[in-house]
C-alpha cells in the first residue's frame, strides 16, 4: 500500500496516495468532497451534457482503497453529493455500489456546503465526529485542534529541476490535516493560498496524491494568489 | 457588359480615376449566382467587391440588407465602413452602412436587426449571432448579395467552416443570394472556388493582373545570424539602416515574443529617435488603436509587427517590408510583400532577415519560390464536427428545425459535402443527449424531439448561453496585464496563462515595448509595475509557432543535396559544407539519423523537415518507444528541421523506432496523457459546447478552482472511448499542433530508407539544436524517479522520513 506514514493528535495515521487517510488503529478510512452527482447537478443549472462518469469513477477508487484497507469505518467529510438532488438522482447502478460499499461499515456521512442536510442514503449523518481526542469536520475552524476536515480542495505545485508538478495534496500541521478532494470531478486550490495562512501554523507539510504519497514541507504561505 | 451609372463616372472622373480591367469585369459579372475574385494586394479588390452592390443601390435604394460584407478582421469592418462611407456621400447617394462587431453597442445591435443597414459589415463571429436570433428571417429577407473579403485566410481555419455553414443557413433564408469572395493570390484557386459555392454549383473565377515581380532579397548583415533562436538581435544596425532609407517600414515577425524583443532591442539602439511603433494581438485595444492612428497619419516610420497587420487595413505609404526569422510559409510570405507599396502598379520592395543558420538556408528557398510564384498550400481535409455541432446549437437557437432539411444545408458546404448522414446523426445525437454510451440525460436534453420530428432546445433559456459561446477562436487562456493602481491601472495587453503560471514577484518581462514587473495576481489580471531596467529577467512569453510549410522543407532538402551552394552568404556555405565533410545532407527521400555522445550522455538526431509541430510529436512518439525498450531517454528538442533526443543509452538500430504501425499506435497511446492533446480536446469541447469559454476561465482567487477539462478528457478515455469528441480530437491530430499528417507525409517519401550514422561528436547541423531552447522533458518513469530524488533530499533536510 503506498501511503505516508504520521503522527498527529498523539495517532498514528496514513496519506494514501489515492487521497484517502487511513487510521489503522481504528480501521476508519476518511474521504473528502467525493462530489457524487456533480455532472447531473451541471446539466441541470448549466444545461452542459459533461460525461456522466465522474460517480462510477469515484466508487470505483473509494472500493479499491476500501479493499486495500479493510476499513471498518467509513468517514465521507462532507460535499459528498454535489447537492442534496444529486444525492436523489443517483442511478440504481450507483444507489447499488454504494449499498455494497456500507454492508458491513460503519458509515458517517459529515455534512458540508453542497449537501446540509441529511440525505435519502444508508449510514448515519453527522454536522461532525469526534474520536479519540480528533474531531472531523467539514470546514475547518481555526480555533480547533486535533481537527480533520476537507472543503478547500488543496492542490501543491512544486518545481523539480525546472519542472513544475501540480497535485492534489493533503496538508498536515499540528493543529489540524486538511483532506484533497477524492472526488473525480474536482479542481484543486493552490495550497499557497491566503485561505490556508490562517488554518495553517508553520510547519506544514503536504503530502501530494497520485502514483505515490509523497510529502514535503511546505514554506510559509505567502500572501500573493498563485495561479493554480 | 453593365456601364457604371453616370453619377459614379462623374465621381470617378472627377478624380481621375479609372477602374481596374478586373473591376469593370467584377461589374460585369455582377448577376453572377457565385464569383470568386483572385487579385494581388493593393489592387482595389474590395471596391471591386462592392462596385456592383453600389450601382445597384444607386439606382434603387429600397430599404432592406441588400449586401453582408464579412471580413475575419473587426478593424478591417471599420476600415471599410470608412473608405465606403466617403464615396457614397460625395455622390449623394443614400446607402445606409454599418458595421458591426463584438465592439458595437448593444443597442445599436439591436435596431439593426430590426431595423438593417443596407450594407452591413461584419465578421464570422457577428453573423453566427445574428442567424442564432428567431427572427433572422426578418433581419435577412431581400438580401441580395454577400462578399466574404479575405477569403484565402478564412478558408484555413475554422472561422471560414463555421462562416461556410453560416452562408448555407443564409442561401436557405433567401435563395437567390449571391456569393463573391475575395482573395489574395493564392496557389490553388479552385480549391477556394469550392469552398466558396454552394455545393455542388460552379463558381466562376476572375483572376486580376498578378501586377510586376517583388523586389526581394535577403538583408546583409554584418554579423553572422547566430547557430539558433529566433531573435536576429544580430540585424538591428542593418535594419536601422533600412529603416532610414525608407519612408516607412513594416518589420514582420513569426511570434508576438519575437516582435516584442525585437522591438526593444530597436528601440535601444535607435539613437536618433525615430519614431517606431509595435503592434501585434496580445496588445490591449487601446494601445493598438494608437499605432494604427499614428500609421495613418504618416507619423511612424517603422511598425514591428505580427500577423495582426498581415489582413488588409490600408497603411497608406509603406515602401518596404521586412520579415524577421524564415517565412514558413510562402504564400503568407507573398502576401506580406504585398503590403510594401500598397499602389497596384508599383513593384513591392521586401528584404528577409534569417534569425539563425538553418534559417538562411529557408529564407533562400522561399526566394526561390516566391521567383517561381510556387505557393504552398496544405489541403485542410473535411470539415470539422465540433463545428458543426456548434452550428446544430445555433441553428436550435433561431428556432425548431428539421433534421433532414439542416443535413441537407450542411451538405450544401464544399468542406461538408461527403458528410455522412450517420456522421450528422451522431452530430445531433450529441448536441441533444451528450452523445454518451452510458444514456444519463434523458431528462435534460439539450435538444428535444416534438412530436412532429423537429427538433427544439429543452429550456428556451439556454440559448442564450449558447450565443455567449459561439465561435471558434482559442482565446481562452489569456489573461489581462495592468499596470497596478488603485482603480485598476492601465491595460498593457495580455499573455498567456501558461506563461503567468511560470512567474514569480519580482520577475520582468517585456510587453507592449516596455519592461514590467509582475506584482501579482488580482482576479484573474496580473499586475505589474514599470522599471527601467535594460534587460527583462525573463525574455519570452510563448506564441503561436508556424511550422514551415511542406513545400518549403522540400525546397530546402533539394537546396542543402545541391553540389556547391554559392547563394549562401560563406559562413553558411562552409557549415554545411563542413556537414557533408564529416557526416551527410538530409534527403527528401531518405531519413538520416545521427547518433553521437555529448556531455555524457547518448543523443540521437533525426533529420525529418516536417515542420515544428510534427517534430515536436515525433520526439514525443519516438521517447516514448526508447521508454520501452529501456533507452531511458531524458529529453528532446524540435525544430522545423530536426529532432534530437538525449538519454542514457545509445539508440543501436533506429529502422524499429520508425515503423508507421508503431508510431500510429504510439499517437494511440499518447493521446492518453499529453498535454498538446489535452488542449486540442479543450478546444473542440469549447467550440462543441460541452464546456463554457468563460465558466473554464473564470477562476477567482480564494476559492477552490473548477476542475479542468483534462479531468473530462481523462474521464471520456476511461469510460467512453468512442465518444464523439474523441473522434474528433483524433481528427484534430493529424493537423494543428500534433499534425501526424506530415509524418506520415514524412514517412511516405523516406519508405523505410533510414541512413544512421555514428559520429565520434557533436555534428555540425546538430549543433544548433544543442542551443535551442523548448526543452521537452520526456514525463513518465523518469518524472517519478525526480520526484522521489526531489524527495529523499527534502525528507534528509526536512528530518523526517
Amino acid at each position: 500500500m503506498n501511503a505516508h506514514a504520521f503522527t498527529f493528535a498523539g495517532h498514528d495515521l496514513q496519506a494514501l496516495a489515492c487521497g484517502a487517510l487511513f487510521w489503522p488503529e481504528q480501521e476508519l478510512l476518511c474521504v473528502s468532497d467525493l462530489h457524487l452527482g456533480k455532472s447531473g447537478r451541471i446539466a441541470r443549472r448549466a444545461g452542459l451534457l459533461v460525461p456522466p462518469y465522474e460517480t462510477l469513477d469515484t466508487l470505483a477508487r473509494l472500493d479499491a482503497a476500501l479493499a486495500e484497507t479493510r476499513a471498518r469505518t467509513v468517514v465521507c467529510l462532507g460535499d459528498s453529493f454535489d447537492d442534496l438532488a444529486a444525492a436523489g438522482g443517483l442511478s440504481e447502478e450507483e444507489s447499488l455500489w454504494i449499498a455494497r460499499l456500507q454492508a458491513g461499515r460503519r458509515w458517517i456521512w459529515i455534512e458540508g456546503n453542497h449537501d446540509p442536510g441529511p440525505v435519502d442514503v444508508g449510514g448515519q449523518h453527522r454536522e461532525s465526529l469526534s474520536l479519540g481526542g480528533i474531531v472531523f469536520r467539514h470546514i475547518a475552524d481555526e480555533t480547533a485542534s486535533g481537527e480533520i476536515s476537507g472543503h478547500y480542495h488543496p492542490k501543491a505545485r512544486i518545481a523539480l529541476r525546472g519542472r513544475s508538478l501540480a497535485r492534489p495534496c493533503f496538508l498536515v500541521s499540528a493543529q489540524r490535516i486538511i483532506l484533497p478532494a477524492f472526488g473525480t470531478y474536482t479542481g484543486g486550490l493552490d495550497c499557497r493560498d491566503a485561505a490556508f495562512a490562517p488554518l495553517l501554523k508553520p510547519p506544514v507539510f503536504a503530502v501530494l496524491t497520485g502514483t505515490r504519497a509523497t510529502p514535503f514541507k511546505l514554506k510559509q504561505p505567502t500572501k500573493t494568489t498563485p495561479l493554480r | 457588359m453593365r456601364d457604371l451609372p453616370p453619377v459614379f463616372q462623374e465621381w470617378f472622373a472627377r478624380r481621375g480615376w479609372a477602374l481596374h480591367p478586373h473591376q469593370s469585369e467584377m461589374l460585369a459579372r455582377a448577376e453572377s449566382p457565385c464569383q470568386l475574385l483572385i487579385a494581388p494586394t493593393g489592387g482595389g479588390k474590395t471596391l471591386a467587391g462592392f462596385l456592383p452592390t453600389l450601382a445597384e443601390l444607386g439606382q434603387n435604394p429600397a430599404p432592406g440588407l441588400h449586401t453582408l460584407y464579412i471580413s475575419p478582421l473587426k478593424a478591417l469592418a471599420a476600415d471599410i465602413k470608412r473608405n465606403l462611407r466617403t464615396p457614397v456621400e460625395e455622390m449623394g447617394l443614400a446607402i445606409r452602412i454599418e458595421d458591426r462587431t463584438g465592439d458595437t453597442p448593444q443597442t445599436r445591435r439591436k435596431r439593426q436587426r430590426a431595423d438593417p443597414p443596407h450594407i452591413l459589415l461584419t465578421t464570422p463571429e457577428s453573423l453566427a449571432l445574428l442567424l442564432s436570433y428567431e427572427d433572422c428571417a426578418r433581419t435577412f429577407a431581400g438580401l441580395q448579395r454577400v462578399v466574404v473579403d479575405e477569403i484565402h485566410a478564412l478558408a484555413e481555419s475554422k472561422r471560414g467552416d463555421q462562416l461556410m455553414l453560416c452562408l448555407s443557413r443564409l442561401q436557405a433564408l433567401c435563395p437567390g443570394l449571391r456569393r463573391v469572395g475575395l482573395s489574395a493570390t493564392v496557389e490553388d484557386p479552385s480549391a477556394i472556388a469550392t469552398y466558396l459555392a454552394r455545393n455542388p454549383d460552379p463558381c466562376d473565377i476572375l483572376q486580376a493582373d498578378p501586377g510586376p515581380e517583388p523586389d526581394i532579397a535577403m538583408l546583409h548583415t554584418e554579423e553572422a545570424p547566430p547557430w539558433a533562436g529566433g531573435g536576429a538581435a544580430h540585424a538591428i544596425p542593418a535594419v536601422l539602416e533600412q529603416i532610414k532609407a525608407h519612408r516607412t517600414t513594416l518589420i514582420f515577425h513569426n511570434t508576438r515574443a519575437q516582435a516584442e524583443l525585437f522591438f526593444h532591442n530597436l528601440w535601444l539602439a535607435n539613437a536618433e529617435g525615430l519614431p517606431i511603433g509595435i503592434h501585434h494581438g496580445s496588445l490591449a485595444r487601446e494601445q493598438r488603436a494608437k499605432v494604427e492612428a499614428a500609421m495613418v497619419r504618416g507619423d511612424l516610420r517603422a511598425i514591428v509587427c505580427t500577423g495582426s497587420l498581415d489582413l488588409g487595413i490600408d497603411w497608406g505609404d509603406v515602401d518596404l517590408v521586412i520579415q524577421i526569422g524564415a517565412p514558413k510559409n510562402v504564400k503568407r510570405l507573398v502576401q506580406r510583400i504585398g503590403r510594401a507599396n500598397h499602389r497596384y502598379n508599383a513593384p513591392s520592395k521586401a528584404l528577409l532577415v534569417p534569425a539563425n543558420r538553418f534559417e538562411v538556408v529557408e529564407c533562400l528557398a522561399a526566394l526561390e519560390a516566391v521567383k517561381a510564384r510556387d505557393l504552398d498550400g496544405e489541403p485542410r481535409g473535411p470539415g470539422p464536427r465540433d463545428v458543426l455541432c456548434q452550428h446544430i446549437l445555433i441553428r436550435a437557437c433561431a428556432g425548431p428545425f428539421s433534421a433532414e432539411d439542416l443535413y441537407d444545408e450542411v451538405r450544401s458546404v464544399g468542406a461538408f459535402r461527403d458528410l455522412s448522414r450517420a456522421a450528422f446523426d451522431a452530430c445531433l445525437d450529441y448536441c441533444a443527449t451528450g452523445g454518451y454510451a452510458l444514456r444519463r440525460y434523458d431528462q435534460w436534453q439539450r435538444l428535444m424531439q416534438q412530436p412532429d420530428g423537429t427538433w427544439r432546445l429543452r429550456d428556451p433559456r439556454s440559448a442564450a448561453r449558447i450565443r455567449m459561446n459561439i465561435g471558434t477562436i482559442q482565446d481562452t487562456d489569456r489573461l489581462k496585464v495592468r499596470l497596478r493602481g488603485r482603480r485598476g491601472g492601465k491595460p498593457l495587453g495580455e499573455v498567456e496563462e501558461a506563461f503567468a503560471a511560470t512567474l514569480t514577484p519580482g520577475d520582468t518581462f517585456l510587453i507592449g515595448g516596455e519592461i514590467v514587473r509582475y506584482e501579482g495576481l488580482r482576479e484573474m489580471v496580473v499586475e505589474v509595475t514599470r522599471r527601467a531596467d535594460r534587460k527583462p529577467k525573463i525574455a519570452t512569453f510563448m506564441g503561436t509557432k508556424f511550422a514551415t510549410s511542406t513545400q518549403l522543407t522540400h525546397r530546402m532538402l533539394a537546396l542543402l543535396n545541391a553540389p556547391d551552394w554559392p547563394q549562401l552568404p560563406a559562413h553558411t556555405a562552409d557549415w554545411l559544407a563542413l556537414q557533408r565533410e564529416v557526416s551527410r545532407m538530409p534527403r527528401a527521400d531518405r531519413l538520416l539519423c545521427e547518433s553521437f555522445p555529448h556531455q555524457g550522455r547518448a543523443h540521437f538526431c533525426v533529420y525529418g523537415f516536417a515542420g515544428r509541430n510534427a517534430m515536436q510529436t515525433l520526439g514525443l512518439l519516438l521517447t516514448q518507444r526508447m521508454e520501452q525498450e529501456g533507452l531511458a531517454p531524458l529529453g528532446f528538442v524540435a525544430t522545423d528541421y530536426a529532432t534530437l533526443i538525449w538519454g542514457l543509452d545509445p539508440v543501436e538500430d533506429p529502422a524499429p523506432l520508425f515503423t508507421a504501425d508503431g508510431l500510429r499506435d504510439g499517437l494511440e497511446t499518447w493521446l492518453a496523457g499529453n498535454a498538446v492533446m489535452k488542449r486540442t480536446f479543450r478546444a473542440s469541447a469549447i467550440i462543441a459546447g460541452l464546456i463554457e469559454r468563460n465558466s473554464t476561465g473564470a477562476r477567482k482567487s480564494g476559492r477552490q478552482t473548477a476542475f479542468s477539462s483534462d479531468i473530462l478528457y481523462d474521464t471520456l478515455r476511461k469510460y467512453d472511448p468512442d465518444h464523439l469528441l474523441l473522434q474528433i480530437t483524433r481528427e484534430e491530430a493529424l493537423r494543428g499542433l500534433v499534425d501526424f499528417g506530415r509524418i506520415e507525409e514524412m514517412l511516405a517519401r523516406i519508405r523505410g530508407r533510414i541512413d544512421h550514422l555514428r559520429c565520434p561528436h557533436v555534428t555540425p547541423l546538430a549543433a544548433p539544436l544543442l542551443l535551442e531552447v523548448g526543452k521537452v522533458p520526456v514525463k513518465g518513469a523518469a518524472e517519478e524517479r525526480l520526484l522521489r530524488e526531489a524527495e529523499e533530499a527534502l525528507l534528509a533536510e526536512a528530518g523526517i522520513g
